[in-house]
């Protein structure tokens, strides 16, 4: 079975799709099923004999990794929460000791300790198949050139698309994100057929070649892969236009490895689940009952293949819905719709993960400040902006505007230090943050659906 | 000999500074001199006020953050070079200057930003000056 998924060659079919596994993504459900239980009990295995944390869960569970015989059992399996990851890190939840571990990668924008994520070298193999399995959906194969616009470092999108990329064979330029004039030169001098980045900096780099006169023809590029963030298929339409270019979504987490998780074709109907690396399931996220596909509620992912990291349920706390219907591409794997919103109050800015409880952590130690504040998160064209209000009480009052600034100033360096994300303080009068009845409320987000 | 200034912050929103005025004004507090930051989000006024105790008081209970300095109060000559005496002075003994502002005053200068609006607005209700009136003061 397993030489089925490591089959690999670019292949077009009789439409002009391009395909890098075709005989894992065309895999007939029933085999396909049969092949997740399969690499679900070695994965389990793999848990339960190198994670205490696993060992533990199943045996209170009482379940053994061979017991899963059919996909029913799968909802008695433990869940695996983010908070699991945190008091495990940096490396309690590695199924493999650190001298098979090659890369290790770390989740975005957290305050204490980060998520850490761990791969061997098969790990790394599998990752770059799946993003070359997402490259090939959108049509790239040698020749095309890839400006990757994620950023390198910590983050999984730079070096998991960079990585996949080169598998595929087609150029890579590591132009990571940011400084919107090189972007702009390098796609037209070196060519550029491809761009990835976050769909907001898509839009981005859209309008700034607009308001330097570039035409949607005058850019090279023919297809983007964007994702990191939400996005609607309204930004979608527009990006297309900016750019001159479809737009595709594509899925991940770090968690789960990064990108490659799920990946749109150019049908644009949905992303497809790559189902035999990872097992998706959509719950109510109150009760965790399972829901049956076409339902919205939390998705769920169990790792498949993964040796170094092995994951069970997984709560990603998206929100969406997972499509059964075949696709008309081809590809038998089931489909989620893009998230509609979480189950917790994370906030995604500039692709960046920010929970409002890190920023009142930074805002309560700092004894001056009121206990009265408020984030509102913003939009200035395609931008995430936040804007931390902060009142100014008497403790703070100073003499001198010069002191305010300062005051100011050292609160956004506290944040940035912290979460790394720019906000901006704002100085409120006492009383001028609306105070309310039961739970206060400590976020506003005017940003409208992107 | 020193002064009592009460300061106040400010939000820069349109009325805020006119509202400090009212709640001194009807207590019956008089602004002897005073002096705002120039506009910004949010901006200090400062105040020398007849009644300081009872000014801060009032201003707190309307939901003011306010604060007292103690600052000097100089009477200045009015003639060429009056200032100028004062001001070498302090450098010459290395006092730096955090801000400083006219009081006792009978006129006012309006920085804004649409001048001639606020001129129409006020014609005939308030005396006005014109270059050469102040040339003559």
């Amino acid at each position: 079975m397993t030489a089925v998924a490591n089959e690999e060659h670019l292949v077009r079919d009789q439409a002009g799709g391009l395909w890098w596994q075709p005989a894992a993504e065309t895999l007939p459900r029933e085999q396909l099923r049969d092949l997740q239980l399969e690499r679900l009990r070695a994965s389990l295995q793999n848990a339960c004999d190198n994670v205490p944390f696993y060992r533990k869960k199943l045996e209170e569970a009482g379940i053994e990794p061979g017991d899963v015989q059919t996909h029913d059992v799968v909802a008695r399996l433990p869940f695996t929460t983010k908070v699991d990851l945190r008091d495990h890190y940096p490396f309690g939840m590695f199924a493999r000791p650190r001298d098979q571990i090659v890369r290790v990668h770390a989740s975005s924008g957290t305050t204490g300790n980060p998520t850490t994520v761990g791969y061997t070298r098969e790990d790394i193999q599998v990752w770059c198949h799946l993003i070359a399995r997402t490259l090939a959906a959108g049509g790239v194969e040698p020749g095309d050139l890839l400006q990757n616009a994620f950023g390198y470092g910590l983050f999984t999108g730079g070096l998991g698309l960079h990585t996949g990329a080169e598998l595929l064979g087609c150029t890579v330029v590591p132009i990571s994100g940011g400084n919107t004039e090189r972007q702009l030169k390098i796609m037209r001098d070196f060519g550029a057929t491809a761009l990835s980045c976050t769909p907001s900096y898509a839009m981005y780099l859209a309008d700034a070649a607009r308001d330097r006169g570039l035409r949607p023809d005058d850019l090279p590029v023919r297809v983007g892969f964007f994702g990191a963030e939400p996005w609607t298929n309204e930004l979608r339409v527009q990006i297309e236009a900016g750019l001159g270019a479809d737009a595709l979504d594509i899925y991940g987490l770090s968690e789960m490895g990064g990108p490659g998780v799920a990946y749109e074709c150019l049908c644009k109907a949905g992303m497809h689940i790559n189902e035999d690396h990872y097992l998706a399931e959509i719950v109510d996220p109150d009760t965790l009952h399972p829901l049956p596909f076409g339902e919205v509620g939390e998705l769920v992912f169990t790792t498949l293949s993964r040796e170094a990291q092995p994951l069970v349920r997984y709560r990603t706390r998206d929100l969406c819905r997972l499509v059964a219907e075949p696709c008309a591409c081809g590809r038998t794997s089931v489909r989620m719709d893009k998230p509609i919103g979480r189950s917790d109050d994370m906030l995604i800015i500039r692709g960046v993960n920010v929970f409002p409880s890190q920023i009142e952590e930074v805002l309560m130690s700092i004894p001056e400040i009121e206990p009265h504040y408020q984030i509102v998160v913003d939009r200035k064209g395609y931008l995430d902006i936040i804007e931390v209000w902060v009142e100014v009480g008497e403790d703070i009052f100073a003499e001198t505007m010069g002191d305010l600034e300062r005051f100011q100033r050292s609160i956004q360096a506290r944040i940035f230090n912290v979460l790394n994300i720019q906000v901006a303080v704002k100085l409120k009068e006492p009383r001028a943050i609306q105070r309310s009845e039961g739970k206060a409320v400590r976020v506003v987000d005017r940003r409208t659906a992107l | 000999m020193k002064v009592t200034q009460l300061t106040a912050f400010l939000e820069n929103r349109s009325g805020r500074l006119a509202e400090v005025a009212d709640i001194l004004g009807s207590a019956g507090i008089n602004i002897r001199g005073f002096s705002t930051t120039e506009a910004a989000e949010y901006g200090i006024v400062r105040l020398i006020v007849t009644e300081p105790e009872r000014a801060r008081q009032l201003l707190h209970d309307a939901g003011f953050t306010t604060h007292f300095a103690q600052v000097v109060c100089v009477k200045v000559k009015d003639a060429p070079g009056g200032l100028a005496r004062v001001l070498d002075e302090l450098a010459a003994a290395g006092v730096s200057i955090d801000y400083l502002y006219s009081i006792s005053f009978e006129y006012i200068c309006f920085a804004l930003r649409d001048v001639d609006r606020a001129v129409q607005l006020l014609e005939g209700k308030v005396e006005m000056l014109s270059d050469e009136e102040v040339l003559a003061l």
